[in-house]
């Protein structure tokens, strides 16, 4: 193969790998929102919790990848659970943007807190033994690999959860009108809750997964890859679970392919002007629905 | 006796020469404080910290609070305002020779930064809530990537040796001025139309409100504050890089404005003196010097175990507060109210005292 | 007497749904009209259509002969055109007072500058703003309630609070969406005979859409019946009444009294 075609498809894998990370967390701020019409801004730093419950696991428990997964998943659900009901839950009748600000602040909180029990930066042990192929060039990581399928994997099942089954129908029900539906004997509280497990569920197994990618971790880790998360989101229409995926592939595409043509420290100005100007054009996202105000 | 404390206050607060004299002692304060030691060097740059974060809570809580939008760029124009009164003051301005100059700089700043607000009112038109927070959070890093890859302002090593000339006089004077200016905008038909957006904005359009025009003041007005402030925290602290005006540092504002209440500038003040304040004390040497008249018996393992650690866990403790903050008082403590000095007399007396002959003639 | 509002061939659609067909309306001045049609006949599309919340895709719409189509609300409102809406639109978290004063704004001249520093014509014109705006309340039986947050007052003060604030413009042309909505018929009563107070006591055109047939049979000089925009009948009430068409498209059978 040519030198040029080898070149792209090494950016294409790493752009795949990277938008993997960010679909999965941008899927948790969309879920949230389409169900509550909020920003869930503490769920970057859930991702961060997960990175670090994803260490516990290795180092303390010395357990392999498998059960580090399994476990970290189910940690940080039952802490989205949890921080829901403490924090969100009292404020749902409130001004939306008092949820936002406890949401700010509760993901202050398990950054601090995370800093204040880990002042360091850990490293995380390496749970699988890395194969490098060469394919005719283009090296692919057997991490890449596992990344990459475990998050379409993850998608795929998500996708059908939300379409096909009958909490998924409630899920959609809810985002869709939230006045009469809880008079058709739908348990809201019981849908909230699932939606913010399987969001900080994800959230979790994409921490597990950066840390395999980026073995060094940090309680600051959440803020940035959160952010970008979010704009995937918005980018994609948010309320909408495959335009998070689709969002988080084009941006993780683009921070790619910045990187590949201009200084790095380019990347995050052409990343954000291009949001920018999406939301000028399309305020609504790609597979995003205008809502128009009755007048 | 409350009854009689109360009539005190009611009086004091009707008088004209209030507000007006209270300035005043501020800025014999302002002048004395520094010039006679009347408080320690440390108190004194936490007071001058304090005041800057008065003037960013004040100036954010224009867009966020008044007109009801969610903006994240507060830091972006704070950074510009910064760079802007750093570069005059070590590069064009003629300092070291005519220190007076130091006002001019910041000034420039306020303006630059007004002129950047301007930019982002635009999108403001077209779109709002959600996706004008995006936008806003998009501005912030795209400023921020800006000075990283200028050069000449240092690139992302920043701007270190800058001249010390804030102090604590001008802190206080923009305090006074930047609460005056945003309460005059506020008690204005301008200021009646930023409300007005945020109820309802279509009907606001059609109350013969122009929404744009409102809008640009409104970012213009609140971008220059927080250019102000840029440029007095750059002379305060002597350093200035991209990464001190990050989104964390939009978060520490954005805290005060909903920590001390929305659409209440008194909210602000006490907001960012509370947060400001709070920060400071839960330092350990702080609390260390504060509880070292206990007796050694109880002090020492106090020290031992808790005031030492208190460095981080006070970055702990403080979201948790305003997490319970938010849950009991969701528009924060202010929340929509205004202490009364704060709001002209004519706007107090039009609510409750006719000034027309009562006609009364409706069907 | 002369045209005060004239609308030619006006057409709207909604993507490619046509919500306005082909509407006509020579309103004179002085005249008190009402529209009326069955839901989804357009008629307050046609009032967003005359205010400029939406712009109409074909036709002219032309007050006091100055061409509507294109200026945004607060340009026509500007104009003295004031409008109420069907589902109360208040300012509900402010007060009484300034959801008064908040409607002066087109008239309010004084600069940003001068509201920054509060100098120059800010105070006089704020003193007149004050007072047009508790002489509004007066009128309304409302000064008491001033400093009252709008959303703590009773429906039917709701109702007469957006009227207050919709003279607060100083129309000349005064839009009534679906003012009896919500109110039995001893209401009724009292609202016709306020709505013909408040047409002599301010000079007013009134151009109401309403469902009741009691107020617009008993206060209309004029009714024009729509049905996707385009006009189905028009004129006196005792034509509309009697008029075939109008009864079997819209009234049901049988007269109607």
């Amino acid at each position: 193969m040519s030198d040029g075609i080898v070149y792209w498809l090494q950016q294409i894998l790493n752009a795949l790998q990277l938008g993997s990370i960010y679909a999965l967390i941008a899927l948790g701020y969309t879920m949230v929102y389409g169900i509550l019409t909020m920003i869930n801004f503490a769920h970057g730093d859930v991702f961060m919790i997960g990175a670090f419950f994803c260490f516990m696991a290795a180092t303390m428990l010395g357990l392999p990848f498998a059960p580090t997964l399994l476990l970290t998943i189910l940690g940080t659900a039952l802490l989205g659970v949890v921080i829901e009901r403490l924090a969100y839950k009292p404020l749902r009748n409130a001004p939306r943007v008092s949820a936002i600000i406890t949401a700010l602040g509760v993901g202050l909180f398990l950054e601090n807190f995370t800093l204040a029990l880990a002042p360091y930066p850990k490293h995380i042990p390496p749970l699988l033994e890395n194969v490098t192929w060469d394919l005719g060039g283009v090296s692919l990581s057997s991490l890449q690999v596992i990344i990459i399928c475990l998050s379409l994997g993850l998608m795929i099942v998500l996708d059908y959860v939300v379409h096909r089954t009958p909490v998924g129908m409630a899920m959609r029900a809810i985002s869709w009108d939230k006045t009469f539906v809880p008079l058709m004997g739908i348990p809201v509280n019981l849908i909230i809750s699932i939606t913010f497990a399987i969001g900080a569920g994800l959230a979790g197994a994409a921490g597990t997964m950066y840390a395999l990618a980026y073995p060094v971790i940090d309680p600051y880790m959440g803020i940035m890859v959160g952010w970008k998360a979010f704009i995937s989101a918005v980018v994609g229409g948010i309320g909408n679970i495959r335009g998070a995926m689709i969002g988080a592939f084009i941006l993780g595409g683009v921070e790619i392919m910045v990187t590949a043509f201009f200084p790095s420290t380019y990347r995050d100005f052409v990343a954000f002007s291009l949001l920018m100007l999406l939301i000028m054009i399309r305020p609504y996202g790609i597979l995003g629905q205008p809502r128009t105000q009755k007048v | 006796m409350t009854a009689l404390l109360r009539n005190h206050w009611d009086w004091l607060l009707e008088q004209r020469w209030l507000l007006p004299v209270l300035v005043a002692i501020g800025f014999i304060l302002a002048f004395a404080i520094p010039e006679y030691n009347l408080l320690n060097k440390y108190v004194q740059l936490v007071l001058m910290y304090v005041g800057i974060n008065i003037i960013l809570a004040v100036s954010l809580n224009l867009v966020n609070g008044y007109m009801g939008e969610f903006s994240l760029a507060h830091a972006g124009f704070m950074a510009v305002g910064a760079y802007t009164a750093a570069l005059l003051t070590m590069k064009v301005l003629p300092i070291a020779a005519y220190p007076g100059l130091f006002p001019l700089a910041v000034l420039a700043g306020g303006l630059a930064a007004a002129l950047l607000g301007l930019l982002v009112a635009i999108p403001s038109f077209k779109v709002r809530g959600d996706y004008l927070a995006i936008i806003t959070l998009a501005f912030l890093m795209i400023v921020k990537s800006v000075i990283e890859n200028i050069d000449f302002i240092g690139g992302p090593r920043g701007i270190p040796g800058i001249k010390k000339l804030t102090t604590l006089p001008w802190v206080f004077f923009w305090v006074v001025v930047s609460i005056w200016m945003v309460r005059n905008f506020v008690y204005s038909k301008y200021g009646r139309g930023v409300l007005s957006i945020r109820e309802d904005e279509i009907a606001s359009d059609l109350m013969s409100v122009n929404t744009r025009r409102v809008k640009f003041l409104a970012f213009m007005t609140s971008s220059f504050f927080a250019g102000i402030a840029g440029g007095l925290f750059a002379h305060l602290l002597q350093f200035i890089s991209p990464r001190v005006f990050d989104i964390i540092k939009t978060t520490d504002i954005l805290i005060m404005v909903y920590l001390g209440g929305i659409a209440s500038i008194t909210g602000s003040i006490l907001g960012a003196t509370l947060y400001t304040v709070m920060l400071e004390v839960l330092r350990p040497s702080t609390v260390a010097g504060l509880l070292s008249w206990l007796p050694d018996m109880v002090f020492n393992p106090l020290n031992e175990y808790f005031i030492r650690h208190l460095g981080v866990w006070r970055m702990v403790i403080m979201p948790l507060l305003l997490v319970l903050v938010m849950l009991y008082w969701p528009r924060g403590i202010m929340g929509l109210r205004e202490f009364r000095g704060f709001i002209p007399r004519r706007d107090r007396e039009a609510h409750h005292v006719l000034k027309i002959p009562k006609s009364g003639e409706m069907p | 007497m002369t045209t005060l509002l004239e609308a030619a061939k006006v057409r709207h659609f909604f993507g490619g749904l046509c919500a306005v067909g082909d509407f006509n309306l020579d309103l004179q001045a002085g005249q008190l009209m009402g529209i009326i049609g069955p839901n989804g006949a357009g008629k307050t599309t046609i009032f967003n259509l005359i205010t400029g919340v939406y712009r109409a895709s074909e036709g002219n719409i032309r007050f006091n002969g100055t061409e509507l189509v294109g200026k945004t609300p607060h340009q026509i409102t500007a104009l003295r055109i004031g409008r109420t809406f069907q589902n109360i639109r208040l300012f509900r978290d402010l007060s009484v007072l300034d959801n008064v004063r908040i409607a002066h704004y087109a008239q309010a001249n004084y600069s940003p500058l001068e509201a920054l520093f509060h100098i120059g014509r800010y105070r006089r014109e704020e003193e007149r703003i004050i007072e047009n705006s508790q002489r509004l309340l007066s009128i309304f039986k409302l000064e008491a309630l001033a400093g009252e947050t709008a959303r703590n007052l009773p429906y039917g003060m709701q109702r007469r609070l957006e009227i207050a604030r919709a003279l607060a413009i100083g129309p000349e042309l005064l839009l009534l969406d679906e003012p009896a909505a919500g109110m039995n018929p001893n209401e009724i009563d009292q609202l016709m005979e306020f709505i013909l107070w408040i047409r002599q006591e301010f000079k007013l055109t009134i151009l109401l859409i309403e469902h009741q047939m009691k107020l617009v049979m008993g206060i209309c000089e004029r009714i024009k019946v729509l049905d996707f925009g385009e006009t189905l009948a028009e004129g006196p009430p005792e034509a509309i009444q009697n008029d075939p068409k109008v009864l079997e498209a819209y009234l049901g059978e049988g007269p109607v009294g």
